[in-house]
């Protein structure tokens, strides 16, 4: 049995719009302050208020930060979906449940334990306004889990005055509410539980942020100026994000205007027509969406490939296809994303899998896109756009500067003998290019979407076209090393089993890798970060017997990739998949593998 | 088919005040159909841009798909140009406006980008009210695939084929006045009189700035039972008023008589001159506009001219306040708030 001290989940049953998700972030912030690494996820509704919507929290002294089946504590306060939280609780968990009412009969478990708190009686008591009640509630039933856990009082006390700097008059009444949490369990209940927290020093400088407001921040950095973009669930909070630090970041000291513009435009068509057009005319742009907007941007951006203009565009994957579950996670944009658009097409994907990641490819994004002239597509996902992570902290190098990529000037169009928009002078497929109104006389050109020769001149000439369509080729090929090249887990190789993931399966990747060596069953591993796929990324599945593909959609879609860029084996590569829509875990990980090992093993995920 | 189009023009041709001849702003040969109305429109652009004297370089040409959209191709060769996807020409346009307020930015469309495909962009960027020149050619047909109806064909008017259109006519100009488009002006391209001035006029105004220009299809939609062919538009055509558009240097030295002529001053001092403006017509009203132009349509004419005009328009930048420097411009010592302030983001997230 493992210690139960810093390793468990927590799951939170709430309203939403009742006012929970502070109190939750309260108490996960807490954990995080004691030194201890800790990961919150949200699992909400398509609904903005009066549907079921719950908040699970993992403490991890092993720092292991995906997602984890089982809840040990859950603190149910939504009467609605109480009988199947009472069914989630492993046996020997606890159940936490306002206690005002009797719970009914049928919900008793012989092996769990209650703990009744009489949240509404409490806040009755103490407050008169119902707003007040309602919203209190929650900060109750955090003192309750302070007492019970061992959340050091001073460190919630401490973030509910940063949390309320300049409100100061709701500090009293929120740190009341800790109190009678707290004193409630001390006259009733024995306590701390056997499951609970130790302050530790794990987190070092650590961040704690999620990913589409690192996301927003590296746009800001990368100087991204021109912002389109139709709200859609879960990518909105990217330019939130955006905007928040640009209006604190970006502000003309002089004329108190704007460095930057957002346009909120009528449709996604509309937002990656924007992002095209600011980019045509030199200013660095980007959007942010999900798949069906990534779906309506499919046109535009078989333009924005063959007429090679650069874009940035962040998409925040969710569970399709359809609408599909609109707030639920997925990867299973890839294929769409891989090949957007009609004709021979291929677009440069980046993959991140933390906060930092998430700050530093965006930033780099948009000197990638203007160094290969074509869209740069971010794929982020639900999972690590919207749930808070540990992070390593956001870095800035002040001596890094932008790479604009191959764009003529003025000076250098009037030294030019000839300017060919798509001629391939230093034989790399990557053309040089000017900007409206750079010079007078020289370097206009007409952008399209049809065919055209090396001086942009429109042609029906197949073998013209096909020269072009040669030209992007071999630009793909400088791509492939000029993007992140995939993260290797060990110098060499010491198994016959390769392990692949990207993006947010990774914490759980490394937690089943991690519990696996354990049992002597060891792996490579490599974690994708772009594509193309360059050498080493061959080179790693053709030195194993057997490689696994872990993504969290139902067709394997990397996997397919893989096979259909690298000319690969199939039988090679075997799936490790998850789709309904919650984050993979390790749990699902290492049993789906332990089916392919031969021998076949028995594994155990020890919780 | 290869078309050589001689280079020679006379030595004597007049220039303008940037020493340029019209030569400077012409573009590439047309391969339209010959007598295509569009033609004459992207004549009386490169007319218009040349009498203005503005640096070719300084004017982005922006298209859709379509007949109409390729006229860029055929004027302001030494101009940028972006011949976009069908109907998105406003998304390009707006994104290039925002990266550089400073350009001049004409788009072109027609009545199949504007009206169908792309009547949702045409529709937000009236509502925006970005700063550009937005001509639909408008032969009321799909000229590149060969003569279906579009939504601008009136009701009953009859193709090349002869069959009727059963559906009622999208009137853009009714639309963009209804919008709260802030220049609107309608027009057709068989008079070069009044396209000139209204296009020199549009493009001083200093937000969105619509014309609406009947342009026939030579080819699919000039016949008889055609309400959109030379010959009808000819017969029911009506002008509000007989435009002029002054630059802001030239002295006005005519007086007008009451009632004869009515001077719009422009934000930048120039004016358009309205004479013979049609009895009750106001071209500050947004009301009468409409109402005249609905009786235009109830007595089957074309009302042309200048339709409605708020001179003292703003534009995208002043309503979301962007900077007044061109975004483009900024370097990265503006756009990258550096590590100092990173920290104090790292250590708010901790």
């Amino acid at each position: 049995m493992l210690s139960k001290v810093n390793n468990f989940v927590v799951r939170f049953a709430n309203v939403n719009g009742t006012g929970s998700a502070s109190a939750n972030y309260l108490f996960a912030k807490a954990i995080f302050r004691m030194g201890i690494p800790v990961t919150p996820k949200n699992i909400f509704p398509s609904n903005i208020q009066g549907l079921p919507t719950w908040y699970e929290v993992r403490v991890s002294e092993k720092g292991y930060l995906g997602r984890r089946e089982g809840v040990d504590l859950m603190v149910c306060v939504n009467p609605q979906s109480m009988p199947n939280d009472v069914l989630s609780v492993k046996s020997g968990g606890y159940f936490l449940y306002d206690s005002t009412k009797q719970l009914p009969p049928q919900l008793i478990r012989d092996d769990v334990n209650y703990i009744g708190v009489p949240l509404m009686e409490i806040c009755q008591q103490e407050f008169s306004d119902p707003r007040q009640r309602q919203l209190f509630k929650n900060i109750v039933y955090v003192g309750a889990l302070s007492a019970l856990l061992g959340i050091e009082f001073e460190v919630l006390e401490q973030l509910l005055s940063e949390q309320f700097k300049g409100k100061e008059k709701l500090i009293t009444p929120n740190v009341r509410s800790l109190k009678l949490g707290i004193q409630y369990i001390h006259s009733n209940y024995v306590f701390p539980l056997d499951i609970r927290l130790e302050r530790r020093d794990l987190i070092g400088d650590k961040i704690m942020v999620d990913g589409n407001a690192a996301c927003g921040l590296g746009a800001v950095y990368g100087g991204a100026a021109v912002v389109a973009w139709y709200p859609i669930t879960p990518s909105t909070s990217v330019v939130e994000a955006f905007e928040m630090y640009a209006e604190k970041m970006r502000i003309d000291k002089e004329t108190g205007k704007k460095n930057y513009a957002i346009v909120q435009a009528e449709d996604e068509l509309a937002a990656i027509g924007i992002v095209i057009g600011a980019n045509w005319n030199g200013a660095r742009s980007f959007t942010a969406t999900s798949g069906p907007g990534l779906s309506l941007m499919n046109e535009f951006l078989g333009l924005a490939y063959f007429a090679e203009i650069p874009a940035v565009l962040i998409d925040v994957q969710r569970t399709g296809p359809s609408t599909g579950m609109p707030t639920r996670t997925q990867q299973s944009d890839i294929m769409l994303a891989a090949y957007a658009s009609h004709g021979d097409t291929k677009q440069v994907l980046l993959f991140p899998s933390t906060p930092k990641e998430c700050f530093e490819m965006t930033a780099s994004a948009f000197d990638l896109a203007e160094q290969l002239q074509t869209p740069i597509i971010m794929m982020t996902d639900l999972d690590l756009g919207m749930n808070d992570h540990l992070s390593e902290p956001f870095e800035w190098d002040d001596s890094r500067k932008y790479n604009r990529g191959k764009v003529l000037s003025a000076q250098e169009l009037e030294e030019l003998p000839y300017f060919g928009r798509y001629l391939d002078v230093d034989g790399d497929g990557i053309t040089y290019r000017t900007i409206p109104a750079t010079h007078p006389t020289k370097g206009s050109f007409f952008t399209r979407g049809t065919s055209r020769d090396e001086y942009a001149a429109y042609t029906e000439d197949g073998a013209v076209y096909a020269r072009n369509m040669d030209r992007l080729l071999k630009k793909w090929n400088t791509a492939k090393k000029t993007v992140p090249a995939p993260f290797l887990y060990q110098k060499k190789n010491k198994s016959p089993y390769g392990m692949v993931f990207f993006g947010t399966s990774t914490y759980s990747a490394e937690e089943a890798m991690d519990i696996m060596a354990q049992e002597n069953i060891t792996f490579d591993a490599m974690r994708l970060k772009a594509f193309p796929f360059n050498k080493t990324v061959e080179d790693f599945v053709n030195s194993h017997e057997k490689v696994f593909v872990i993504e969290q959609n139902r067709d394997g879609q990397m996997r397919s990739l893989l096979i259909n860029e690298l000319n690969l084996n199939p039988e090679k590569l075997i799936s490790v998949l998850n789709y309904d829509g919650m984050p993979i875990t390790a749990y699902t990980i290492m049993m789906q593998i332990s089916k392919n090992l031969s021998p076949a093993k028995t594994l155990i995920y020890y919780q | 088919m290869t078309y050589i189009r001689s280079t020679f023009r006379h030595p004597g041709l007049p220039k303008n005040e940037l020493g340029y001849t019209t030569k400077e702003y012409e573009g590439a040969i047309s391969t339209l159909c010959a007598g295509c109305g569009h033609d004459s429109i992207s004549g009386c652009i490169i007319q218009a841009c040349y009498e203005l004297s503005i640096a070719p370089h300084r004017i982005a040409k922006l298209s859709g798909i379509g007949c109409s959209s390729k006229t860029p191709t055929y004027f302001l060769g030494n101009s940028h140009g972006f011949n976009s996807v069908h109907g998105r020409m406003p998304s390009v346009a707006t994104g290039a406006n925002m990266a550089n307020r400073d350009l001049v930015y004409m788009g072109v469309s027609g009545d199949g980008d504007t009206a169908s495909i792309g009547m949702g962009q045409f529709v937000h960027v009236i509502r925006r009210n970005l700063n550009m020149v937005y001509i639909v050619m408008n032969n009321g047909c799909y000229g590149l695939t060969k003569g279906q109806d579009s939504a601008t064909a009136d009701e009953g008017s009859k193709s090349k084929k002869g069959s009727a259109n059963p559906f009622q006519p999208v009137d853009l100009a009714g639309l963009a006045l209804e919008l709260g488009a802030t220049f609107v002006a309608q027009s057709f391209s068989g008079d070069k009189e009044q396209l000139i001035p209204l296009v020199k006029a549009a493009i001083e105004h200093p937000g969105f700035a619509f014309i609406n220009v009947i342009s026939p299809c030579v080819t699919f939609n000039n016949n008889p039972g055609s309400t959109k062919s030379y010959d009808y538009v000819r017969q029911h055509i009506e002008a509000t008023a007989t435009t002029d558009f002054v630059p802001e240097e030239k002295e006005i030295t005519t007086s007008y008589k009451n009632g004869t002529g009515t001077d719009i001053r422009m934000h930048d001092g120039s004016y358009i001159r309205l004479e013979k403006l049609a009895a009750n017509r106001d071209p500050y009203d947004r009301m009468a506009a409409i109402i005249a132009l609905h009786n235009s349509r109830n007595r089957n004419e074309i009302l042309t001219g200048l339709l409605y005009i708020q001179p003292q328009s703003t534009d995208l930048h002043h309503t979301i306040q962007t900077s007044n420097r061109p975004l483009n411009s900024l370097g990265q010592d503006e756009l990258c708030p550096g590590s100092s302030v990173l920290e104090g983001v790292n250590g708010e997230l901790r």
